[in-house]
C-alpha cells in the first residue's frame, strides 16, 4: 500500500457527539484507497456509521460534535486537504459534491425521476438543458436503471419499487461525478433480490468512483469489498484485505465476530 | 347489554354533529325562502340595505357585506400567509430547540386569545397606528384585515411547523448530501413535503378568517358601504348579521338568513376542501 492511489486518509481520528462526555471513535486510522470498496464492519454502536458520517462532514448539520486528527482527501496531483478543516457553508457544499452519500432507506425526493437526478447538478450549478438531459441519461445508465425510468422520468420518483428507488438514489450522487460514494446499510431496508441488484451495481461503478460501505451483513462485505475494517467499541481493531480480514485474520476479536461468536 | 348500550351511545354521539350540520342548513334555507323568493340570484349584487319606514318590507341586497368579508379576507391572508410560512420555517428548520420551544408556545397562546381581545386591543390601540400611519379614520378595512392576520398567524403556523416536521431527518440529510444548502432543502425537500399541509393551514385559515365576527365588527366600521380605498370603512356578512338581529323583521330577518347561509356553504366548501383533499393526504415516501 502506497500513498500513491489513497482517496482519503483517516489518522488519529476522534470524534464526540454533543450530548456525550466520552468519544465515540477513538484514534482511528483508516486509508481509504482509490477506486476500490471499502467495508466497515462491526456490531451495532461499534461507530462504524459515525465514522462514514464524518466523511462528508454530514454531522455538521447538528451543532456541537468535536472532531481531533485528521481526515485528508486527496485530488489531483497529490494535492490534500484535512476536511476537518472547513468551516464555511460553501465549503460543506464542495465537498459534499465530491464526497456523495447514499442512505439506508431509499430517500427520493419529493418531484419526478428526471428532476430527482438532476437535482444535484442544478444545484451545482448547470443550467443548460441539453447538458443536463445527456448528464441524466447517462447517470441512469450507469446506475443500471435507465430501461426502467425512460418512458416515465416526468413521473414522480415516488411511485417507483423500494428497490429502484435505491438505484435512483445512486444514479443521482453517480451524477455527480463525486470522487468518493458513501454508503450507509444501503440494502438493508431492501428485499434480496433488490440487495442483488444493488450490489451488483455498486461493483459496476467501482472503475468510476471509490466507496465506502458500511454493513451488518458480513457476506456482503466479503462479496463486494476489496478492503474491510472490523470496529469494535469506537476502536479500529483490524483494517486489512478482505480475503485477510474473513479468512486469516490477525486479531483474536475479528475472528470472534466474523464467525459470529458475538454481535 | 352494557355493550350494546354503549355502542348505541357512541354511535349516537358520531352521528349528532352530522345531524346538527344538516339542521342548520334546513333552518337556514328554510328562513331564507321569503329573501330568494324576492330577490333571487340579484341578491348578491344589489347594495342597497334599506328597510320600509313600517318595518314590513324593503330592499335588501348583500353586494356590500359580501364584498368586505371577501376584502378583509383577502388582505388578512395576503399578511399571514407569509409570515406563518417564514415563523414554521423559522421554527423547524432554523432556529435551536431552546429557541423553537418557547417561540413555539407562544404562538399556540396567541391562538388561545378571545377575538373579542384582539377587536379591543385592534381598536384601542392598533386603529390609532394605521389612522397614523396610511390615514382614514382608524377602523376600516386595512384595519378588520391586519388584525385578522395576526388572529390567524398563529393557527397557519401551527398546522405549517406540524406539517413541516414530519419531513423525515434523512431526506434532508440526503439533500445536504448532495450540496444543497439551508434554503435550497427548505425550498426543494421540506416545502414540497409539506405542500399538503401548507395549502390545509391556508385553506382553514380562511374559513376562520370568512366567519370571524368580534374582532371585525370592533375594527370594519360597520358601515354599509362600499370601500373607495383600503382604509375606508364597510362591513362583512357576520358584522352585519350581529349589528342587525335585534331589530330586523319578516324580509329583513328573511336577508339575513339568506346572508348567513351564502356564508355557511362557503365557509363549509372551504373547510371540506382542506380537510378532505389536502389534510387528508401527506405526502407519503414508499419505504
Amino acid at each position: 500500500m502506497t500513498d500513491n492511489n489513497l482517496v482519503l486518509e483517516i489518522k488519529d481520528f476522534s470524534f464526540t457527539y454533543a450530548s456525550a462526555d466520552a468519544p465515540s471513535l477513538k484514534k482511528i486510522n483508516l486509508p481509504i484507497e482509490e477506486n476500490k470498496i471499502t467495508a466497515m464492519i462491526g456490531p451495532s454502536g461499534c461507530g462504524k456509521s459515525t465514522l462514514l458520517r464524518a466523511m462528508n462532514r454530514i454531522h455538521d448539520l447538528y451543532p456541537g460534535n468535536k472532531y481531533e486528527g485528521e481526515i485528508n482527501l486527496y485530488r489531483e496531483a497529490q494535492e490534500k486537504e484535512n476536511i476537518l478543516h472547513l468551516k464555511k457553508e460553501n465549503d460543506f457544499i464542495k465537498l459534499r459534491q465530491e464526497v456523495g452519500m447514499i442512505f439506508q432507506k431509499p430517500t427520493p425526493f419529493p418531484m419526478s425521476i428526471f428532476d430527482n437526478v438532476a437535482y444535484g447538478l442544478k444545484l451545482a450549478g448547470l443550467k443548460n438543458k441539453t447538458e443536463l438531459k445527456d448528464r441524466v441519461e447517462k447517470a441512469l445508465k450507469d446506475a443500471a436503471i435507465w430501461k426502467e425510468t425512460k418512458d416515465r422520468l416526468n413521473q414522480s420518483a415516488l411511485g417507483m419499487s423500494g428497490g429502484q428507488q435505491q438505484r435512483l438514489c445512486i444514479a443521482r450522487a453517480v451524477a455527480l461525478k463525486p470522487r468518493v460514494l458513501l454508503f450507509d446499510e444501503p440494502t438493508s431496508a431492501l428485499d434480496p433480490i433488490s440487495t442483488g441488484a444493488i450490489e451488483e451495481l455498486i461493483s459496476e461503478i467501482k472503475s468510476e468512483v471509490s466507496m465506502v460501505i458500511v454493513t451488518h451483513n458480513m457476506q456482503q462485505a466479503s462479496r463486494l469489498s476489496d478492503y474491510t475494517a472490523f470496529m469494535y467499541l469506537g476502536d479500529m481493531v483490524e483494517y486489512d484485505k478482505t480475503e485477510n480480514i474473513f479468512l486469516n485474520p490477525k486479531e483474536k476479536l475479528t475472528e470472534e465476530y466474523i464467525t459470529g461468536r458475538f454481535g | 347489554m352494557s355493550g350494546k348500550l354503549f355502542r348505541n351511545f357512541s354511535f349516537l354521539s358520531a352521528t349528532l354533529s352530522f345531524f346538527i350540520l344538516v339542521g342548520i342548513f334546513a333552518v337556514l334555507f328554510t328562513y331564507a325562502q321569503d329573501a330568494m323568493h324576492e330577490f333571487g340570484f340579484d341578491f348578491l349584487f344589489n347594495e342597497t340595505w334599506e328597510a320600509d319606514e313600517d318595518d314590513e318590507g324593503g330592499i335588501f341586497g348583500g353586494f356590500i357585506p359580501i364584498i368586505g368579508t371577501l376584502l378583509s379576507t383577502l388582505i388578512a391572508m395576503l399578511i399571514a400567509t407569509p409570515l406563518a410560512m417564514g415563523i414554521s420555517i423559522f421554527l423547524t428548520e432554523i432556529a435551536s430547540e431552546t429557541i423553537a420551544k418557547p417561540v413555539s408556545i407562544a404562538i399556540e397562546l396567541l391562538a388561545a386569545i378571545p377575538s373579542i381581545i384582539y377587536g379591543m386591543w385592534g381598536l384601542f390601540y392598533f386603529a390609532p397606528i394605521v389612522h397614523d400611519i396610511f390615514g382614514g379614520n382608524g377602523v376600516g378595512l386595512l384595519t378588520a384585515g391586519i388584525v385578522l392576520a395576526i388572529m390567524i398567524i398563529p393557527f397557519m403556523a401551527a398546522i405549517t411547523r406540524d406539517s413541516m416536521n414530519t419531513t423525515p431527518q434523512v431526506l434532508k440529510e440526503s439533500a445536504y448530501a448532495m450540496g444543497a444548502t439551508k434554503f435550497e432543502v427548505i425550498k426543494d425537500v421540506v416545502m414540497p413535503y409539506a405542500k399538503g399541509g401548507i395549502i390545509g393551514s391556508i385553506i382553514l385559515a380562511l374559513g376562520r378568517a370568512l366567519g370571524e365576527t368580534m374582532a371585525v365588527a370592533f375594527l370594519i366600521g360597520s358601515v354599509m358601504s362600499l370601500p373607495g380605498k383600503i382604509t375606508d370603512p364597510t362591513t362583512s356578512i357576520p358584522v352585519l348579521l350581529a349589528n342587525n338581529f335585534a331589530e330586523a323583521q319578516d324580509l329583513e330577518m328573511s336577508s339575513m338568513y339568506f346572508l348567513a347561509l351564502i356564508l355557511f356553504v362557503v365557509s363549509f366548501f372551504i373547510i371540506s376542501i382542506a380537510k378532505f383533499y389536502f389534510l387528508g393526504k401527506p405526502v407519503k415516501v414508499k419505504k
